[in-house]
């Protein structure tokens, strides 16, 4: 793996690279190089499965992240290829010529974060949403409660607890405060 | 009343099927749903004894409860011991059980489905997503209150409740039929323009006839 980091390097500018497992690596990639690495990993890396494509919203940068996760069936390695988008005018190249399931990721993203793949075929047709008029949905500054509560009806009755004052009260009453787990000691 | 008057009423009352193309109109009914009145006591009794003693449910499992109905049917729990028989489509059957939540993509086929059953049909909404939304209360895409589109007769509150409650619930159905208080199916023929408006709010795309008889 550390081979073909080395010799990637040497193609394309690598902004990162990460080792999660022996067998999870994650690269970021430019955005306009992106087609070509993808193409030399299927080709000639033997990264021949496109596991998923997936996108995730970093609504603080302005920018849309996606992951394209390859498998490689002779060495069982995980590789995930990530590049930065813009957020405002999302727009990829679609990679429905190097493997043809892409265009049902690329619908999927293109109706739930609005993310455009020209040329895709058939990706303005809805996936889950059936007439969907609002923004879409998985962007992180849709409100899902202020859309559910204006368009469907609310039982009257319904209460809330927040999960660990509940389970304090009732459970844990006593017992003495424990530390906790923070994030930074993970 | 004169004649031409009660002709120009019946013209009102039928259904347009907006959301069909104009040269498929023809081709769907647009009358509307009537009510059923009931026969005299003991022949009705009779009737509702015979009903509660034969329920076909509609195997379509609309959420993530359809998973309790396996183990309902087969032989762990043996619901053929109730009289209860999975039926492959919606004209054979009389109980609809909606299996949890219910999103919008889902909701279009299950009114298709319960206005397509012969009547006398009855609905069990089971799980909580059905009662209040649930787990689901702030989703984008599931109903928080099944009963604004489709009438309910029993609800089976929990997440996920065990075949045992479903049991219970189906005895309550059964209880309910034979006292004769099932009026589903009427209910949802007389507020109709009711049900219709809460439904058509949430379903965008309606390219289906009003009434899918």
């Amino acid at each position: 793996m550390e081979q073909l980091i080395k010799k990637l390097k040497g193609m394309v500018h690598l902004r990162a690279y990460r080792k999660q497992r022996d067998d999870l690596h994650f690269i970021m990639v430019d955005k306009p190089q992106l087609e070509m690495i993808l193409a030399h990993l299927k080709n000639n890396e033997g990264f021949t499965h496109l596991a998923f494509l997936q996108a995730v919203d970093l609504i603080e940068d302005g920018k849309f992240q996606l992951t394209y996760m390859l498998y490689n069936y002779s060495t069982s390695v995980n590789l995930g290829v990530n590049v930065l988008i813009d957020r405002d005018d999302a727009e990829m190249n679609s990679i429905h010529k190097l493997w043809a399931h892409g265009w049902q990721y690329q619908r999927e993203l293109h109706e739930l974060y609005g993310i455009d793949f020209p040329g895709s075929p058939r990706v303005e047709e809805s996936f889950v949403l059936e007439g969907w008029e609002e923004m879409p949905p998985m962007r992180r500054d849709f409100d899902t409660l202020e859309y559910s509560d204006k368009t469907f009806y609310q039982r009257p009755g319904r209460s809330t607890n927040d999960p660990a004052e509940y389970m304090k009260e009732k459970m844990y009453k006593n017992y003495p405060p424990s530390p906790g787990i923070r994030r930074d000691d993970e | 009343m004169n004649k031409k008057h009660i002709n120009e009423i019946e013209d009102q009352m039928k259904l347009a099927n907006e959301g069909l193309p104009e040269k498929e109109r023809g081709l769907f009914a647009d009358a509307r749903p009537t009510t059923v009145d009931a026969f005299n006591k003991y022949y009705e009794g009779f009737l509702n004894w015979a009903r509660s003693r034969s329920l076909w449910m509609l195997a379509f499992g609309t959420g993530c409860g359809a998973t309790e109905l396996r183990p309902l049917m087969t032989s762990r729990y043996d619901m053929s011991r109730y009289g209860i028989a999975p039926r492959p489509t919606p004209r054979q059957a009389s109980v609809f059980i909606i299996g949890g939540y219910a999103s919008i993509k889902t909701i279009k086929r299950i009114v298709r489905s319960y206005e397509q059953m012969q009547g006398p049909k009855y609905v069990i909404a089971l799980g909580s997503c059905t009662i209040n939304g649930g787990m689901y209360f702030d989703s984008y895409n599931t109903i928080n209150r099944l009963d604004y589109y489709i009438p309910v007769d029993v609800y089976i509150a929990g997440c996920m409740p065990r075949p045992e409650a479903l049991i219970a619930g189906f005895n309550r159905l059964k209880e309910k039929i034979r006292a004769g208080e099932c009026e589903g199916m009427n209910e949802y023929a007389e507020k109709f323009d009711w049900f219709k408006k809460n439904q058509k709010q949430i379903i965008k795309n309606w390219n289906m006839p009003d009434y899918n008889w």
